[in-house]
């Protein structure tokens, strides 16, 4: 094995052990409450790697995504409060509904390109924030307090903030090492050939539009998932979870992390959100000092933070 | 009675459709000529609504604290270009995403640190009162105001599009800006100018919502969208389309929201009438929008050839 590869398994392995470690640690430290911020950042590091097989291993530009976060939260959060608290049932109407409408954007959304694409799939998630705002029997514009949690079983609580911190890693993890056999695989090279040059693959026989349409479908899922997972973290859920600035905050995330890397997803919520939590303890103001990070990185880290790591990494030897 | 609520919707959609080609004008100019996403053309918008009602309060008239704003806004605006949106035009869509979207919070933010979170903004006293259009048909006389506004500076912006000299350049700009540069036009210093004419008419739109709706911060960010979507229905770089668009958008926006109710009320239960109303209404706009793009892909009138 070649000493890269050698160093970036044992830097795996160094940030899996943190990563399980890290509740235990944060309760030795006496910071539990930090523990709820770390869950926070791994549910939107999942909605940030599902916007990145969309955006950056499939090239399609969606600025809707934040729609399909919040579908599965209200899927979820509906059930709750109707008295449903089977955990697999809430994961599995989760995954139904939004694969379902995913498909149904998708195969709309997919016969434009470029901006034209950006901009109907920014139309259709304006269309489920609006509704989200109209329905009125599960709070309409101010969203939905539960009192329970997902049942999940083995009398586990996701109330409890541990709890939810290992399910939401869990849950990370098999995304991550799902993306990851993604990649080098028949479907992941015919996608990426799609992204590089969609009509040379046509020709070579690849089916275009319906592999572009199974990426965004799976995307929009795992995007729910990451929705069911936060409506059990806030017990809350309401209709800003799809307004348009969460789908470009997630967009963010994902440049700033690396567009098509697999860790891109993770870094860029991992940073942005402890930049705003490290920004909102120092000054009140903490929104305009992220804005210039952000513009920063884009004038100085043109392939973001992983590019950054890259570069410096390159330089070093 | 109808009639008259009808006359009143068309007139108050108008209003809105006029506002909101003022906010796609500069949009669609700068999405055309430029290639270039700018989410942060709703912060010029919010920008100049509170220049205008720090101004008002200041000077104790509203005509010159407006026209204090839209030239304080232009300048902003062009400076901005300079200093960084310019670098932006060669970048893909998602590094203009990023920094536009990074613009947002430093505006929006900024915004709060200057003026504070909101500002009173109301319309000219002698504008207070409604006017008798027609017998049982009176109408804010605040509102004809914008109205006319919208009228004028929607001809004036289409007058100088369609046929002055910078007009021309620009037109050629928005259908081939590699041929237009190669012919010795120098774009980037006229699309300066234009980017500052684009932030001056946000600005005109701010001030003047500004007592209909609230100047407060975050005003900029729902009506981007809308303004995107005037851009994409009318196609990308045209003000025959974005203006077209824009009233068509304001149209279906302020009449779905009075008339479907009634519309519903005739055939579905109050309560399902009341609900159904004002959630279709707006997501109406959008569903034009799909309408439109699956027929038209490029719009209604694309500018690129």
């Amino acid at each position: 094995m070649s000493t890269t590869g050698l160093l970036s398994r044992s830097a795996l392995l160094l940030g899996l052990i943190s990563a399980l470690a890290l509740p235990w640690l944060l309760q030795a430290l006496g910071a539990p409450f930090y523990i709820s911020l770390a869950g926070r950042i791994l549910v939107y590091a999942i909605a940030a790697t599902s916007l990145n097989l969309v955006l950056g291993y499939g090239g399609m530009v969606s600025f809707g995504h934040a729609a399909f976060v919040g579908l599965g939260a209200y899927v979820t959060g509906v059930m709750i409060s109707e008295g449903l608290l089977n955990g697999a049932a809430h994961l599995a109407a989760t995954l139904a509904v939004t694969g379902l409408v995913a498909l149904a954007i998708g195969a709309i959304s997919l016969r434009t390109r470029g901006v034209y694409f950006i901009m109907i799939t920014l139309a259709f998630a304006q269309m489920l924030f609006y509704l989200a705002n109209s329905i009125k029997g599960y709070g309409g514009d101010e969203g939905l307090n539960i009192k329970q949690r997902s049942a999940i079983g083995f009398g586990l609580d996701l109330k409890d903030a541990t709890t939810f911190y290992y399910l939401a890693l869990a849950v990370l993890g098999a995304s991550l090492v799902a993306l990851a056999r993604f990649v080098p695989s028949r479907l992941g090279r015919a996608v990426i050939a799609i992204r590089d040059d969609d009509q040379r693959a046509e020709a070579l026989g690849f089916p275009a539009l319906r592999l572009r349409l199974v990426v965004f479908v799976a995307a929009g899922m795992l995007g729910g998932v990451a929705g069911a997972l936060a409506v059990n973290q806030q017990g809350y859920v309401s209709p800003n979870l799809l307004h348009w600035t969460q789908s470009g905050t997630l967009m963010v995330m994902v440049i700033l992390g690396g567009v098509a890397t697999l860790w891109g997803g993770v870094i860029g919520a991992a940073a942005l959100l402890l930049l705003q939590e490290g920004l909102a303890a120092a000054t009140q103001h903490w929104e305009f000092w992220t804005g210039w990070v952000l513009l920063a990185v884009v004038l100085f880290a043109r392939n973001g933070l992983t590019g950054l790591a890259l570069q410096a990494w390159s330089r070093m030897r | 009675m109808l009639s008259v609520l009808l006359i009143e919707q068309v007139l108050n959609g108008l209003q809105f459709g006029l506002m909101l080609f003022l906010l796609a004008a500069g949009l669609t100019l700068v999405f055309g000529v430029m290639d270039m996403i700018n989410l942060a053309h709703g912060s010029l918008y919010m920008v100049g609504a509170f220049l205008a009602a720090w101004l008002v309060a200041l000077t104790g008239s509203f005509v010159l604290g407006v026209l204090g704003a839209i030239g304080l806004t232009a300048l902003f605006g062009m400076l901005l270009e300079v200093t960084l949106l310019r670098t932006l035009y060669a970048r893909d869509h998602l590094s203009q995403v990023l920094a536009t979207f990074a613009l947002i919070l430093i505006l929006n933010d900024g915004v709060k640190m200057v003026f504070g979170t909101d500002l009173a903004l109301s319309a000219p006293e002698a504008l207070a009162g409604p006017v008798e259009l027609m017998p049982g048909l009176s109408y804010p006389a605040y509102r004809l105001l914008i109205l006319g506004v919208g009228f004028v500076l929607a001809a004036l912006m289409y007058a100088l599009v369609a046929k002055t000299r910078l007009g021309a350049l620009v037109r050629a700009g928005a259908s081939n800006r590699v041929m237009t540069e190669a012919m010795g036009v120098p774009v980037r210093q006229l699309f300066t100018v234009v980017f500052g004419i684009g932030a001056g008419l946000c600005a005109v739109a701010g001030a003047l919502l500004g007592p209909l709706l609230a100047v407060q911060v975050g005003m900029g960010e729902n009506i981007l969208i809308l303004a995107f979507v005037v851009i994409v229905i009318g196609g990308i770089g045209s003000i025959r389309g974005a203006l077209i668009g824009a009233i068509l958008v304001g149209c279906i926006d302020t009449l779905g929201r009075t008339l479907l109710q009634h519309l519903f009320r005739e055939f579905l239960p109050p309560q399902w009438a009341s609900a159904a109303g004002p959630a279709i209404a707006s997501i109406a706009v959008y569903m034009f929008m799909a309408v439109v793009l699956a027929v038209k892909p490029q719009g209604l009138f694309p500018a690129r050839t």
